[in-house]
């Protein structure tokens, strides 16, 4: 049933809007067959849930000094337990991870939307209109693409300051090319489609065709590719914030809190280690997520 | 074949021509802020800042700078490090050598398992090996350098004491200081490849000629060795070739992790004390390194290919 049912889908694009997000809802519920993807989805649903009830689950201000050193499960004065310890600075490192899940949680989706839309714009045309446009844009993202990209991000960074924003940008720059890649060979199988033909002897323009009959069908490969993408681009925020270059502090960032505290492990590996099994868990969650969809789609 | 090794090599070259002002343009103008601010501190009044840009040559066109610029480094002079006081050439060359090792390493140590792993699980897909080895290739790739440095470190120096936490190598080189580093880099990378390998491998496993080769009969030990390896190897090659511009973003974390007298660790100083001789000279370096593994791999891959060698 299920299978026939996302067949048809890829044939009929221009159904409304509610079917459409009713189809989507359902291709999710598919991932129950896969219990890789399954595992993947409740490592993201767990952190996505943790970042939007933060204030609830922290029971210390992330940015407060309340006592250095602490052991995990030692309890403060104000009778709360600090589950996982507290850091050099004495503050506690459960409710610094909470709060940071939410700074992940924002910058890596808003990075990878910015990142896709770009990248996608880039690939429609490419791909569509062929020709020199291709070749210029193709170019481009060859040059860019040819950067290390921890070198690339360390030169905007350094250039352009750290903050929120400029990772954003720094990361819409350097990861627009590899999705711009992915559309246009995409685009470039579609593009003779006979529904695509169909719209062209309709008359109806450009953009309306790459954007309404071209890009929904593409959408399988992409939202896989978005998946194990957001996975990386949490890594990179996470490496920058590691090398000190990431969002200024105090606020918490789980890079920054292992850049802080790492040259203590040795005595207190509880301020290093819960950070990075926070990230390391949270990427996990988003590459088996894309795992399990990449299955699911194949056997369809 | 003539026409194509051409094509690419003038392509790099135009490559690095651009990306070469891309970097003076971010650094040396005034496009992303003023240089001489960015060299002498937010606290050098206006004379001294205009003194430093008469001295450096600041005040020309920026083409001809650029002309300059791109002149000293097709010639060798790199210029002169502020934060180590000496030519960029004689820090760069023993850090570089440096990072050679720890890649040496790390490969020779992550092609072996990674191409076994890929192809261990290509040979028969879906099986429950297979499975085993790409979800473990996942695990691998979804933990950062740093935390996998850090777990690590937990587990082999301050449970263990089996290794050194930190590969300064101040007391001479020393082989054991080695072994986190390129552990780290191996983990992190040999999924990627296993993964590669293991779709190419699979590939050829339902190829026409492997099913003729089972079929007359031929023992599977030399349907795998004789015929498929063959042909699902050349892919993986261009793969590790690639990897080569990962390895440069991972040498950066490891290297500052660890400690190491590296080429990433010095890049990352460079960056961080606004050294900017330094930082364009590692740039370029870095760059250099990337595009010419990326045109050895297009090269080696329609060499080994002889699909696309004779067409």
């Amino acid at each position: 049933m299920a299978t026939t049912t996302t067949q048809s889908t890829t044939q009929m694009p221009s159904a409304g809007y509610g079917a459409a997000l009713w189809r989507g809802i359902k291709s999710f519920a598919l991932l129950r067959e896969s219990w890789v993807g399954m595992i993947g989805a409740f490592l993201v649903l767990f952190w996505v849930l943790v970042a939007l009830f933060a204030p609830l689950i922290a029971q210390f201000d992330p940015n407060a000094a309340i006592q250095p050193f602490a052991k995990p499960g030692a309890v403060a004065a104000s009778g709360h337990t600090f589950w996982l310890g507290t850091d050099h600075m004495g503050r506690d490192i459960l409710s610094r991870i909470v709060w940071g899940s939410r700074t992940v949680l924002f910058y890596a989706p808003i990075a990878t939307v910015c990142a896709y839309t770009v990248g996608i714009l880039m690939g429609l045309m490419a791909g569509y209109r062929g020709g020199l446009v291709d070749d210029i844009l193709s170019r481009i993202s060859d040059i860019i693409l040819s950067f290390p990209v921890l070198v690339l991000y360390i030169i905007v960074i350094a250039t352009i300051g750290a903050s929120g924003f400029n990772i954003v940008i720094a990361i819409t720059f350097a990861s627009s090319p590899g999705i711009m890649r992915i559309v246009r060979g995409l685009v470039l199988d579609l593009r003779n489609r006979d529904y695509v033909a169909a719209a062209q002897t309709r008359g109806e323009s450009d953009w309306r065709i790459m954007l309404f009959e071209i890009l929904p069908n593409a959408r399988g490969p992409l939202i896989v590719d978005a998946c194990l993408r957001l996975g990386y681009v949490i890594i990179t925020i996470g490496v920058l914030g590691f090398l000190g270059l990431g969002l200024p502090p105090p606020d918490p960032d789980w890079g920054g809190m292992v850049n802080e505290t790492r040259q203590m492990a040795m005595v207190f590996p509880h301020m290093t280690l819960f950070p990075c099994i926070a990230i390391s868990s949270l990427i996990l969650g988003f590459n088996l997520l894309a795992d399990g969809l990449r299955e699911i789609s194949l056997r369809d | 074949m003539v026409l194509l090794l051409s094509k690419r090599i003038g392509f790099m070259i135009f490559t690095m021509i651009i990306v070469s002002m891309i970097l003076f343009l971010l650094l040396e103008t005034g496009l992303t802020g003023d240089p001489a601010t960015r060299v002498l501190g937010n606290f050098a009044s206006d004379e001294q800042k205009e003194l430093w840009r008469d001295q450096q040559g600041y005040n020309q066109p920026v083409v001809v700078r650029y002309a300059k610029w791109l002149g000293n480094f097709a010639t060798g002079d790199l210029g002169t490090s502020i934060r180590y006081k000496g030519p960029v050439k004689e820090v760069l060359l023993p850090r570089l050598w440096n990072t050679a090792i720890l890649g040496f390493w790390t490969f020779a140590i992550m092609i072996p398992l990674s191409l076994g792993m890929g192809v261990l699980s290509g040979m028969k897909e879906g099986s429950i090996l297979d499975r085993t080895i790409s979800v473990f290739g996942i695990l691998t790739t979804s933990v950062p350098e740093f935390a996998s440095a850090v777990f690590f470190s937990a587990l082999f120096v301050f449970g263990l004491k089996w290794l050194p936490g930190t590969s300064s190598m101040s007391g001479g080189f020393e082989f054991k200081q080695l072994i986190l580093p390129a552990m780290v880099l191996v983990v992190y990378d040999f999924g990627y490849v296993a993964r590669m390998t293991r779709a190419s491998m699979a590939e050829v496993m339902t190829s026409q000629y492997i099913r003729s080769a089972v079929l007359k009969g031929l023992p599977y030990r030399q349907v795998i060795f004789r015929h498929a390896l063959r042909n699902a190897l050349i892919a993986p090659f261009t793969v590790i070739m690639l990897q080569i511009n990962w390895l440069l973003s991972g040498v950066i974390v490891v290297e500052f992790f660890f400690a190491y007298k590296g080429f990433g660790a010095l890049l990352l100083e460079a960056s961080l004390n606004n050294d900017i001789a330094l930082l364009e000279a590692c740039a370029m370096v870095a760059v250099v390194v990337a595009v010419s593994s990326q045109t050895l791999a297009d090269i080696g891959y329609t060499f080994l290919n002889p699909r696309i060698r004779f067409s």
